[in-house]
């Protein structure tokens, strides 16, 4: 016979015991995660199960926590741009250009042309790197293994061209007060006008092998539908509000830097299930592919960091200023509150995947254990950014 | 001295040729596996242990060999470990009645096919145990799907293998390739392309082959029915896979695509070659495409597998009937 | 009806053509390279950790003005300057003499430092520090195999760095993995 010992932690934590009251009868009690393959590190979702059937669910946050706020506030404006690159591991240079770009809002400082441009371009092939690992991870939860190779093979590309201005590979600190660290080299510029026909011709290839896939589709059609409704209620941005059919991007919303002067399209989805945002990112691609190349051409020559640029002991004049960025999950915003003092007083960040991971309590009730991967999966979250 | 009967013999040399070749043949599928994997994927696979990496699995193997055999608090100790070995053991005898060759068999008896559907079925009660005594919950889940799974692929199986049968008017492995002829348009195949499609689909749901890969859907139940299971447990769960593929391919080697037949090379070769053109096959299929769900899974079956595997009996029941007439 | 056939028929042929990619895949060349036997030909843009960059005696151009440690956001950094020299009987005395006229006395201290002590452990490379040198002292390297056995190897004593790599001179610092200088 089996000798129990002590047993106690078989009975849950808080948030499983305190979940626990209010289930069914004779329902199951599961733990997707901390540790679980499809939540992409540390993202626990507590569900309550009835068969296979998702009854409630609920995303218990915090496991990765790096307390990025506190952080800013006994740093200097300058030397908190490296948090910003690990807050968002996926589109790090989002994240680079939202603060920067509210401590520039907030110290009145102009950003050579150059520098402009070179963010737009760097910031798009950040998000294509992003779309790109969240396509194959995606498909990885709905069980196919090779597509995130082919992924990979892309992104690849992209990090070694990226590589080249910012010297890393992930998380990029690139983008300074004032301008970017380090011009575009020519050759850079080359391997980006290569990329982009040679990215457009793997495209049908990504159509035929997974887009078009009949198993795929069955998959994810109609499943997670997100009302629009539910969108604004939530504060979901980004693809997923995109993929319900609400044109909003913050690069037309609420316009900087140089995305005004150039033409592409907001692509938007009417199918509001987990197909409409999937076909909203991978159009995405294409429309980022098309702004590099237009940023290339109108690229001016000049100075990539404004003179007499912020040093680090520099001060953030008393004021406060937000500013958003349209990241690869959303929007992303920084919120910085300055006294004048040697720290910003206050920075807050807005996570896109914070808001776009609320609406997965609602949204997976009633499906099944399986449709709930397909959604999460579908709502891009990267759970760094989410704890910060 | 009383001399031991030819029948027992023939047995007793077959089950030792058997478990020295399901031991080999999964070696080697999970170094073909591994390595189309890595092809397809545009990697190399293993090949740092011997020739490209032929010797990978058996280092594998040894390392699942020497791990410590972990059994989760809770968890029922005879069941949880009859369950691998329940797995395992009934894969041996469906090996007996393949006719790898002409006269080439461990055991034959006329109703081949009966004995390995029988016996493959068995499998599910392996998963069954494995999910329930292993005391976790995904592994519950993977069980509950495992059987699910099993119960209703195992039926346009058994349809189609049976309008085969209908045909050579035999349950006799054997006897049906006999029937067979030597080239493409000689085989069952030709006369039975229905039959063909849905035994390949049910094969790879009976076997629990991605996209029907459900009782271990890794992204939604970690690792469904073996979670808890490690060292040998595992391998033992992972062998059988591989040895419940080669039966599969082999039964449909028979049935369908002229078993031995062939031209130029000698029986048993093209046996093999044609086994392992269905195994390619099933390798491609499962690092091709996505998981499908496990509604869907049964809608496949149940809506579109088991109606069209009853119209092919059906209309093969027919056709023989009139032929008999005519 | 015939059209829900059709739809049936395409979409089967899809899985036909996902079938088709993995073949042409299957054939084509591998892109990954193998690593230990072959080295990687992306990184001679990757930041590896800072070191010191040489003047034209071969002495770092480091002025030890800390600028860098005041910068850094993760004190990754320390400076350590040099003492003076012991001054010679005859300095002394002039020292002593120019005191008397009221003159101030010239700082002979070398401005190179003693030590550069760099904690690799708490670094992010994020360059601050190069950016906020008035001498231009510091640079990435490209030293991408840093690797160790304890957390003591990556902290560096910059200047021992240096001078261990003016030893090395000929080699190629970036192909042959760098030892790194304990200084516990």
């Amino acid at each position: 016979m089996t000798t129990y010992q002590n047993n106690d932690h078989l009975a849950g934590d808080f948030y499983t015991q305190n979940f626990a009251k209010t289930a069914g009868e004779g329902n199951l009690i599961l733990n997707l995660g901390p540790q679980h393959p499809s939540t992409h590190g540390v993202l626990r979702v507590v569900v309550e199960l009835d068969g296979e059937y998702i009854m409630r669910a609920e995303p218990v946050l915090g496991y990765l926590h790096r307390m990025h706020e506190k952080m800013a506030e006994v740093k200097t404006a300058a030397q908190f741009i490296p948090n910003m690159g690990r807050v968002d591991y996926g589109h790090a240079l989002g994240w680079n250009w939202a603060f920067v770009g509210a401590a520039e809002l907030v110290g009145g400082i102009e950003v050579p042309e150059r520098a402009e441009y070179i963010r737009v371009i760097t910031c798009e092939l950040n998000r294509i790197a992003s779309h790109l690992l969240w396509w194959g991870a995606y498909l990885l939860d709905l069980g196919a293994f090779t597509p995130i190779m082919y992924a990979f093979d892309d992104r690849e590309k992209i990090l070694d061209i990226l590589q080249d201005p910012t010297g890393s590979r992930l998380t990029y600190s690139y983008y300074r007060i004032g301008g970017v660290a380090k011009d575009l080299s020519a050759d850079c510029i080359r391997r980006i006008q290569e990329f982009i026909p040679w990215f457009r011709s793997r495209l049908p290839m990504y159509k035929d092998l997974v887009s078009d896939n009949i198993i795929l589709r069955k998959r994810i059609e109609d499943i997670g539908v997100i009302e629009q409704e539910v969108c604004r209620r939530f504060g979901a941005t980004g693809p997923v509000a995109r993929g319900s059919g609400i044109k909003y991007d913050v690069r037309r919303a609420q316009p900087y830097s140089v995305y005004p002067k150039l033409d592409f399209e907001i692509p938007t989805s009417n199918l509001k299930c987990a197909r409409g945002r999937y076909d909203v990112r991978m159009a995405e691609m294409e429309q980022s592919l098309r702004i590099i190349e237009q940023a290339l051409e109108m690229m001016p020559e000049g100075e990539v960091l404004v003179k007499g640029a912020p040093k680090p002991s520099w001060k953030v004049p008393k004021g406060e200023g937000y500013f958003a960025v349209e990241g690869a999950r959303g929007k992303i915003g920084a919120y910085v509150v300055s006294d004048g003092g040697k720290n910003i007083y206050r920075t807050k960040l807005r996570a896109p995947g914070y808001c776009n991971l609320s609406l997965f309590a609602e949204v997976s009730q009633g499906t099944i254990l399986a449709d709930a991967v397909a959604i999460l999966g579908s709502l891009d979250l990267i759970i760094p950014e989410i704890d910060r | 001295m009383n001399a031991i009967p030819a029948e027992l013999l023939n047995i007793l040399i077959g089950l030792v040729a058997v478990a020295a070749s399901v031991g080999l043949i999964g070696l080697v599928m999970v170094w073909v596996e591994r390595k189309v994997a890595g092809h397809i994927q545009r990697r190399p696979g293993p090949y740092e242990v011997g020739p490209s990496g032929a010797l990978q699995p058996l280092c594998d193997a040894l390392k699942l060999v020497g791990k410590q055999l972990f059994m989760p608090l809770g968890a029922d100790p005879i069941l949880f470990w009859l369950a691998p070995v329940l797995a395992f053991l009934p894969v041996l005898l469906l090996f007996l009645p393949l006719p790898v060759g002409d006269g080439l068999q461990a055991l034959d008896v006329n109703l081949g096919v009966l004995l390995i559907l029988a016996f493959s079925g068995l499998a599910v009660l392996s998963v069954l145990l494995a999910g329930w005594a292993s005391n976790n919950k995904y592994g519950l889940l993977g069980a509950a799907r495992g059987v699910a799974q099993a119960v209703a692929y195992e039926i346009p199986l058994l349809l189609s293998v049976l309008a085969v049968s209908f045909v050579a008017g035999s349950l006799d492995l054997a006897q049906v390739v006999k029937g067979q002829g030597t080239w493409p348009w000689n085989w069952n195949i030709m006369t039975q392309p229905l039959a063909f499609l849905i035994y390949i689909v049910s094969a790879l749901g009976e076997t629990n082959r991605a996209p029907f890969d459900l009782p271990e859907a890794e992204s939604e139940l970690t690792a469904g029915f073996h979670t808890e299971y490690s060292g040998m447990g595992f391998g033992l769960f992972f062998l059988a896979e591989y040895a419940n593929m080669v039966v599969v391919c082999s039964v449909a080697t028979a049935l369908f695509l002229g078993g031995w037949h062939g031209p130029v090379l000698p029986g048993p070769v093209w046996f093999v070659l044609k086994v392992s053109a269905l195994m390619l096959l099933m390798v491609f299929v499962r690092w091709t495409y996505p998981r499908v769900r496990f509604d869907q899974l049964l809608v496949i079956n149940w809506k579109w597998l088991l109606p069209l595997a009853v119209a092919n009996l059906l209309l093969t029941a027919f056709f023989v009937k009139l032929a008999q007439f005519a | 009806m015939i059209k829900e056939a059709l739809n049936t028929v395409s979409d089967l042929w899809s899985l036909m053509v996902g079938l088709r990619v993995t073949k042409d895949y299957f054939r084509a060349p591998q892109v990954t390279v193998r690593y230990p036997w072959k080295a990687v030909s992306n990184i001679a843009t990757y930041k590896g950790h800072l070191e010191l960059v040489g003047g034209k005696t071969g002495k770092p151009k480091c002025i030890s003005c800390g600028m860098c440690a005041l910068a850094c956001p993760s004190n990754c950094l320390t400076v350590v300057k040099r003492k003076p020299p012991k001054p010679t009987p005859e300095e002394e005395q002039a020292l002593a003499e120019a005191k008397a006229k009221g003159e101030k006395p010239k700082d002979k201290t070398p401005k190179d430092p003693e030590k550069f002590i760099y904690d690799f452990t708490l670094c992010s490379l994020c360059g601050t520090c190069m950016e906020n040198c008035p001498v231009g002292a510091l640079d990435f390297t490209g030293s991408a195999y840093l690797a160790g056995y304890s957390r003591e190897d990556f902290h560096f004593d910059l200047v021992q760095l240096l001078k261990n790599q003016a030893g090395l001179e000929g080699m190629d610092a970036s192909a042959a993995p760098e030892t790194g200088q304990s200084e516990a």
